[in-house]
């Protein structure tokens, strides 16, 4: 192992059943800080079922996680949020009826001294954060129902990028983006991985995950095939994993 | 925060766009005011005295109330089928306390019975509640056969705290909350008349001054200011319409009987708000304030319009559950102080079918039971338009089971018209 010192996310051991299929079996998986590790499969390999484990919203049936080397107890998604864990979900987890600001504050809303949400706050609040996520964004008083996928996706992100987080777990997060806006997360991505954050990053786009990430872990039918350093491999060889499950000979992890 | 204002996209704006206004929110008012000036002039102009306006406001008042809380429930995909029973209960315990159990302890009339009264309906409303939110949000068994059992449950043990019999009469300042018995006088109603109107004006005020802060557009000044207006006239208007309702003769030389004095000659008094009203009007800004200014209310509202996005944003939306039955059951118990104390006693059948005029109170006024949507003010606009409708036809001398056939067939209607016009609007129904 190249890395120094206590990961910041250690998943070890890792399973979790629906009825009789195994989602996630036996997996084992860790992340740095300033470091990006994306996570690869086929559809089904179990890839959002493993973060959703760190994110609070599956119980893992066995494994443990460790946090900066702490065993960590995540219950449900308040936990995660309390270990600074933000995640953007493959199905974007928005309230439809709800306009961008609620959305992005949900949870944890900003309040006058009264006690009162702050709806005017949250509104420049969220000018801010998606004049750099989306400059053409425009659609703020509108429920979110009514934003197109790429906007929507957009909120997502924001709200999870807003809070500071150490940990953030992006599941597909460009599925819905257009060039410009992919080139936008994939910019965001590098500035938050120079601030130190470490990101889990769910992606099909093998191009972006050469360009993206520091190493990768490739997951098979809820098993994982084998992680590597993505600079000592080629996207072939990644290929080769995803699709045959098998690592390539002679390559660290 | 339902209603998606249009944006002005450089071209002209209408007049109902620069008012910003609802315009569901209008479409609902202008029924209501077409159903009256209808039985008004079948009715030969007594559909719209002081008399009969005050009294449709008192029999309003229970569902009213009632109507508010549904939309919190309604809006979180649940529903609530034992408004009725739970206030029948609520009321049977209060009737055998202040009948029976108090006036042993303290004697008839001793200061404490109403509050002591009060507290044990709230108690009960609020704890029958919170079973219910536990049933449905931990334990996962679904709102409408939690609260179809309890239809059948409450009222039937309410039955055996009171063998069945009528519990009468009541306490006398437990009466005031009922509306003929308890109402402020002209001067008092005129006085919260002001009040009401500052406190609208400065809301509304406050709320452009928050957004002229942050920068964002308002509406023109005219705008504004008409709103305002009509929002003032519209309460000083209601207020001067209480407040020349007389007070029968009879009944004010009876008073001053009672106080061993003459009644001057020609001297008139006026009912003024019943003090039923005021309460709902508390309710209502209240329970208004909790659905678009605090969390509570924003977590309903996400809740309703995606369980898991919720649960995601770290929302413990099995409390939320337990959280809103209980607010629905303790606004059963104040319906169930309002509705018995209107009617003067309790009755084990007080109450009966309040479930079902609840829910088409919600429902008229916009609450969808897909979830995500409603609004406190067009809840009670709905109940509202249902007593009208009933007591309009009642008036007119309709029989019974045709008045029902026509609230049944306004039900359907109401929301038929409501998934047009979110068809028209653009909204995904
Ligand atoms: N809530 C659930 N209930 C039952 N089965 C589930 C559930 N969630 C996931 N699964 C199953 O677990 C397996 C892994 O699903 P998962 O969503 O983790 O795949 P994935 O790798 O994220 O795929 P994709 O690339 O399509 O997003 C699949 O077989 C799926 O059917
Ligand atoms: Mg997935």
């Amino acid at each position: 192992m190249s890395h120094r010192g206590t990961p910041l996310v250690e998943m070890r051991d890792i399973s979790i059943a629906f009825g009789g299929i195994k989602a996630v079996d036996h997996v084992t998986i860790d992340l740095y800080p300033g470091e990006v590790v994306g996570l690869l499969g086929h559809n089904g390999a179990g890839k959002s079922t493993l973060i959703k484990c760190l994110s609070g919203a599956y119980q893992m049936d066995s494994g443990a996680i460790y946090i900066n080397g702490e065993k960590a107890e995540i219950r449900n998604p308040r936990d995660a949020r309390a270990y600074n864990i933000e995640t953007i979900y493959q199905t974007l987890a928005l309230a439809d009826n709800l306009d961008a600001a609620s959305n992005l504050f949900l949870g944890r809303e900003l309040v006058t001294p009264f006690g009162f949400v702050d709806d005017a706050q949250m509104e420049a609040e969220t000018r801010k954060i998606m004049g750099r996520l989306n400059p053409n964004f425009r659609k703020f008083k509108e429920p979110v129902k009514a934003l197109s996928g790429g906007q929507r996706q957009s909120v997502a992100i924001a709200r999870a990028v807003y809070f500071n987080a150490k940990i953030l777990i992006m599941d597909e997060p460009t599925a819905a983006l257009g060039p410009h806006e992919t080139q936008m997360v994939a910019e965001l991505i590098e500035e938050l991985k120079a601030q130190g954050l470490g990101i889990f990053l769910i992606e099909h786009d093998i191009h972006n995950v050469m360009r993206l990430c520091d190493r990768a872990s490739v997951m098979k039918n809820g098993q994982l095939v084998g992680t590597v350093n993505v600079k000592d491999v080629t996207d072939e060889d990644i290929l080769g994993m995803i699709i045959l499950g098998k690592k390539p000979e002679g390559v660290a992890c | 925060m339902n209603t998606p204002t249009p944006q002005d996209g450089g071209q002209k704006r209408t007049l109902l766009q620069s008012l910003e206004l609802d315009t569901r929110l209008l479409g609902m008012i202008g029924a209501f005011v077409v159903i009256c000036l209808v039985f008004n002039v079948i009715t030969d102009g007594r559909f719209l005295t002081p008399r009969n306006i005050f009294n449709l406001s008192i029999q309003t008042v229970s569902v009213a109330i009632m109507a508010t809380g549904m939309v919190f429930v309604i809006v979180t995909r649940h529903i609530d089928l034992s408004v009725g029973a739970v206030l029948a209960i609520c009321s049977s315990v209060m009737g055998v306390m202040q009948v029976q159990l108090l006036p042993q302890l303290f004697g008839i009339g001793h200061p404490l019975v109403m509050p002591l009264t009060v507290l044990a309906g709230l108690l009960t409303g609020a704890a029958i509640g919170a079973l219910n939110g536990w049933l449905v949000g931990y334990q996962r068994i679904p709102a409408f056969i939690v609260t179809l059992g309890g239809l059948l449950i409450w009222r039937n043990v309410g039955w055996y705290l009171t063998d069945g019999q009528t519990v009468g009469p009541l306490d006398q300042t437990f009466m005031l909350f009922g509306g003929v018995e308890g109402t402020v006088g002209s001067a008092l109603s005129w006085g919260l008349a002001i009040v009401f109107s500052v406190l609208a004006v400065f809301g509304l005020w406050r709320a452009r001054q928050a957004k002229i802060h942050h920068e964002f557009p308002v509406k023109p000044l005219w705008a504004e200011g008409a709103l305002m207006a009509t929002s003032v006239a519209a309460i000083l208007g209601f207020v001067a319409i209480l407040n020349s309702y007389a007070i029968p003769v009879g009944r004010l030389k009876r008073e001053f009987e009672s106080r061993g004095e003459v009644m001057p000659e020609g001297y008139v008094d006026y009912f003024g708000l019943p003090i039923s009203v005021l309460m709902l009007v508390v309710i209502v800004v209240v329970m208004t304030l909790v659905a678009r200014k605090t969390r509570l209310g924003r977590y309903i509202f996400a809740a309703g319009g995606n369980p898991d996005a919720a649960e995601l944003s770290g929302i413990n939306t099995r409390m939320l559950t337990v959280k809103i039955f209980t607010l629905m059951g303790v606004l059963c118990a104040i319906s169930a102080m309002v509705a018995q104390a209107r009617l003067a006693n309790h009755t084990n059948d007080i109450g009966s079918l309040d479930e079902l005029r609840v829910i088409a109170a919600a429902v008229i006024g916009g609450t969808a039971l897909a979830g995500g949507i409603g609004t406190i003010y067009g809840a009670v606009l709905g109940a509202v338009i249902m007593q009208s409708l009933q007591s309009g036809m009642a008036m007119v001398g309709v029989d019974a089971p045709f008045q029902n056939i026509v609230v049944g067939g306004v039900l359907v209607l109401a929301v038929w018209i409501d998934i047009q016009y979110r068809k028209r609007t653009g909204e995904k129904v």
